[in-house]
């Protein structure tokens, strides 16, 4: 079975992307798969590179990056949430004229019809917000 | 095919877990996951009420949450089940969708 | 159910303004219109507020999404549910929210209300046939 998961919330601020990110573990040691993993809301903020959490605290980001690269997960950043809280990618940042991107590379960025499509495609498609 | 219900947030703080228990129907399972495990406590407010959601609804909690928190099996209602992550994932696919109560 | 096409249903819960849920979640709604799939939306608890009518928020400085709330019906977007014990616990009926509409092509482009006044446990019917409940 295949699942889309939908973060709405930010790293260490809410429990979602934590919930969400043992879920994945979780269902991908079951054999089930993870058809995309779609940031919304302050989810965005999920994505970012420059998070310095303490040195005896999880690192989100990476362990996120860590699980998609082990998995080759779908890892999308809706871009229109993320502009307006200043996460960029390298494209987007050139295109708007900004000096600055942090947007990891595990992550994507794409407009919220693959959020839609993500619902279509994947048996399950389950929430972790506030 | 029964649906599964989500409920993260503290009965004590908002009122999703009420809301999901006036909307969900017999024979669908509920999951407190997050702030939620501590609605399955003996002695609270809302016991009566998943008292009597358990007689036509299966209950759970994530007992990660629940360790997390400071609590174990011990001092949850009778009826209430104690999942995993995989029980979790469990739940999922055995359920044909998912609604969580944000 | 036809085939390909899925039961989306989009709960909302919240109220709109305080947090940016309501107004990033009908951002979802609309882009759903393009994939051509069984849409509907379910207000209950305080997402009864995001659809009443005469929201004003030029003193507050807030961008006033509510017009696009009336749009959902061009967009075909023409199931909207609304709690009537929501609306109840508030103090509100019917006549406090917008008048949602859309224009019934199979019947001489005639205008249509879009909005259905559901019993709590009506919407525990409505969630229960539901392929994909998005919830904010």
């Amino acid at each position: 079975m295949n699942f889309t998961l939908l973060i709405n919330e930010g790293p260490y601020q809410h429990q979602a992307s934590d919930t969400a990110y043992q879920f994945a573990k979780a269902a991908l040691e079951k054999g089930h798969e993870i058809y995309r993993v779609f940031f919304y809301n302050d989810g965005v903020n999920n994505a970012t590179r420059l998070a310095i959490p303490p040195q005896d605290d999880r690192n989100i980001t990476e362990n996120w990056a860590a699980l998609a690269k082990e998995h080759e997960l779908d890892m999308v950043v809706c871009i229109a949430a993320a502009q307006r809280r200043g996460m960029l990618d390298a494209d987007e940042a050139g295109r708007q004229g900004k000096d600055a991107d942090n947007i990891h590379p595990a992550f994507r960025i794409s407009g919220l019809g693959q959020l839609v499509e993500g619902g279509i495609q994947a048996d399950r498609l389950l929430t972790f917000g506030d | 095919m029964a649906k599964l219900h989500i409920v993260n947030k503290s009965p004590f703080e908002r009122n999703s877990l009420k809301s999901c228990l006036g909307k969900s129907k017999e024979g669908s399972t509920i999951l407190l996951i997050e702030d939620a495990v501590v609605g399955a406590l003996k002695g609270t407010v809302v016991a009566d009420d998943l008292s009597s959601a358990i007689a036509n609804k299966n209950v759970c909690v994530l007992g990660s949450d629940l360790n997390t928190r400071g609590f174990t099996e011990a001092e949850i209602l009778d009826g209430i089940k104690i999942v995993d992550y995989a029980g979790f994932v469990d739940l999922v696919a055995e359920h044909s969708n998912v609604q969580s109560w944000l | 159910m036809s085939e390909g096409i899925k039961k989306f249903m989009f709960m909302n819960t919240k109220a709109p303004y305080g947090t940016v849920y309501a107004l990033e979640s009908l951002e979802v709604v609309l882009i759903s219109a393009a994939f051509d799939q069984d849409v509907s939306l379910a207000f209950c608890d305080d997402g009864v507020f995001q659809i009443t009518d005469n929201q004003k928020t030029d003193g507050s400085g807030m961008k006033n999404f509510s017009a696009a709330y009336k749009a959902l019906g061009d967009y075909d977007i023409n199931k909207i549910y609304v709690e009537k014990e929501s609306l109840e616990e508030r103090g509100l009926t019917m006549d406090n929210l917008m008048k949602l509409t859309y224009e019934d092509e199979d019947d001489d482009w005639a205008e249509k209300t879009s909005m259905y006044l559901v019993t709590r446990a009506e919407l525990a019917d409505l969630i229960d046939e539901q392929d994909v409940t998005i919830s904010s």
